[in-house]
């Protein structure tokens, strides 16, 4: 019923016409271009699209057009509802494009996706699926289930799979079967879980949510547990970083509940550091460690 | 002996010519970095939006005026850095859905609605990305505040207060940062440091730091262009840039 969006229609390609250009150039995979507006004509035999995709791909690695990447994004499921918890850090190479992304996205008021993998893959695609949700709402007359949500978004980069989408979310929510939680990426896998984390820095945040989660902790303990397991990522991987955003998703909805700084003030909270919060000007400085602009080591 | 690439089974070179053809499609790009620096600011009730006009290939300089930024609408300033070709492209099709909206809408599209066009816009090529690194700035018709939207060449965006791109972005962000958005400073919350800036305060801060990427950037230089967005409309300086 809903045709894939018109714009990315696959089916475009350099070719003018059948007659210089066989389709059978033992390559259906070409990237997708959208050059209606002006044929190419290509010489009979040289295919343009393969080797345009060749080099897409070549100039992604290299440093002309990267894209944002590199994340540490966490969600669990405990007795309260779902804890979603990431970091902020953007990452172009070396170059941190931003350290204030909201890698979540809040798809409506009570489905949450998360953002790993290609910062725009991610949003646009989770902005489309809000869409979908409330379509279905308007033609069912009731809130979507996570599940068919997560499937939509699923089989949507599966239509994509191999043309070099970039996304490992997570999709969580509350249905009338209670709280739900998604892991879909771009391979066009899809599983239900109870505890996922995504992204460079997936791995240390899975040691310290392994080895501290209960299935009955109360919200406040939940959600320290996720900034706790987020913040050793970012302690750990350089391309995670930036602020540590938790939502916790309920019964009625989600909601947001932190927004941390992990470089300064979580740094001196967790790793027995303190933060000097007051200007430091010349004429304060007193002798001593405590007089340091930064940070310093608690004796 | 057939090529690893199927493109080139069918065709009746010999081997040596066939290398060449190879190793000369290897090393061919659709895309050219053609330098420059682009950057915009926001203030309480004011936007900057800023680029130099020096247009690079390599090591040559083709122009010392060509314009990156184009003006969509009174409300509305957009600056690319990246490549020409794809810059005059994007700017015109941008250009020419405003005037449809228009007419559609006998209104002006808002700033919010312009940064999601964008998106929008670039997400289309997700494929084929149009090469842009792209700066939005301007006011909120009602309110009267300004606000920028920094995008990579896909179409990821955020909305913030000042952000910088282009070949100078590594040498200019890092001072904007701590000038303005108070990193690596806590005395002063971040929104604060904004407001208290004044426009001509911004507009000299901008100078300098185009002044200072232009000394040490050989890609960016010749002039800078300086759109000014406030409630009165907007308003374009130029200002010269080392020219060498």
């Amino acid at each position: 019923m809903y045709a894939p969006l018109e714009f990315l229609d696959r089916t475009f390609s350099l070719c003018s016409g059948s007659d210089i250009c066989p389709s059978s150039d033992g390559d259906n995979t070409a990237a997708p271009m959208d050059l209606s507006l002006g044929r190419v004509r290509v010489p009979r035999g040289a295919s343009i699209a393969p080797r345009l995709r060749d080099v897409l791909r070549d100039e992604q690695n290299s440093s002309l057009v990267k894209f944002l990447h590199g994340t540490t994004t966490l969600a669990f499921v405990f007795r309260d509802g779902i804890i979603v918890a990431v970091d902020s850090r953007a990452s172009m190479g070396q170059y941190i494009g931003s350290g204030t992304v909201k890698k979540i996205i809040e798809i409506n008021p009570y489905l949450l996706g998360t953002m790993a993998g290609g910062a725009a893959d991610c949003s646009f695609w989770e902005r489309y699926l809000g869409m979908r949700c409330r379509l279905h709402e308007l033609q069912h007359r009731e809130r979507i289930s996570v599940a068919a949500a997560s499937k939509l978004l699923a089989n949507i980069v599966y239509e994509y799979k191999g043309m070099g989408l970039s996304m490992g979310t997570m999709i969580a929510g509350w249905d009338k079967t209670g709280p739900q939680l998604f892991y879909v990426d771009s391979d066009g896998v899809r599983l239900r879980g109870t505890r996922f984390s995504v992204g460079s820095g997936s791995t240390f945040a899975y040691g310290v949510l392994d080895q501290f989660y209960r299935w009955d902790m109360d919200a406040a303990e939940a959600a320290e547990l996720g900034r706790r397991a987020i913040f050793h990522a970012t302690h750990r991987d350089a391309y995670s970083g930036g602020y540590i955003n938790v939502y916790h998703v309920k019964a009625d909805g989600w909601v947001n509940l932190s927004h941390d700084d992990s470089g300064i003030t979580k740094y001196a909270e967790y790793m027995g550091f303190r933060a000097q919060t007051a200007p430091t000007t010349a004429s304060t400085v007193d002798t001593g460690a405590a007089s340091t602009d930064t940070m310093i080591i608690e004796s | 002996m057939s090529h690893p690439d199927p493109g080139f089974v069918s065709m009746s070179f010999d081997s040596d010519t066939q290398r060449k053809i190879v190793s000369h499609q290897r090393t061919w790009s659709p895309y050219v970095d053609n330098g420059g620096t682009v950057l915009a600011l926001a203030g309480r009730d004011y936007a900057i939006v800023a680029a130099d006009t020096r247009l690079s290939v390599g090591f040559s300089i083709p122009s010392r005026n060509f314009t990156k930024i184009v003006q969509l609408t009174d409300q509305a300033v957009l600056a690319s850095a990246g490549m020409g070709a794809d810059r005059q492209y994007l700017h015109k099709i941008l250009r020419s859905r405003l005037e449809i909206y228009r007419y559609q809408h006998q209104k002006e599209m808002s700033l919010g609605a312009i940064a999601q066009l964008l998106s929008n816009t670039l997400y289309s090529r997700r494929f084929f990305p149009i090469y842009a690194f792209n700066v939005l700035g301007g006011i909120d018709a009602n309110t009267g505040e300004g606000f920028v939207f920094g995008y990579d060449a896909i179409g990821s965006f955020e909305k913030v207060k000042v952000v910088c791109s282009g070949s100078g972005q590594t040498l200019v962000q890092p001072v904007l940062d701590q000038q303005l958005a108070g990193r690596q400073k806590y005395d002063v919350p971040d929104d604060q440091r904004m407001a208290s800036l004044s426009l001509a305060e911004a507009i000299e801060l901008t100078r300098d730091v185009f002044n200072s990427a232009a000394e040490r950037d050989i890609l960016t230089g010749d002039a800078l262009e300086l759109y000014a967005v406030t409630a009165s409309g907007v308003r374009c300086e130029r200002f010269e840039l080392r020219r060498d």
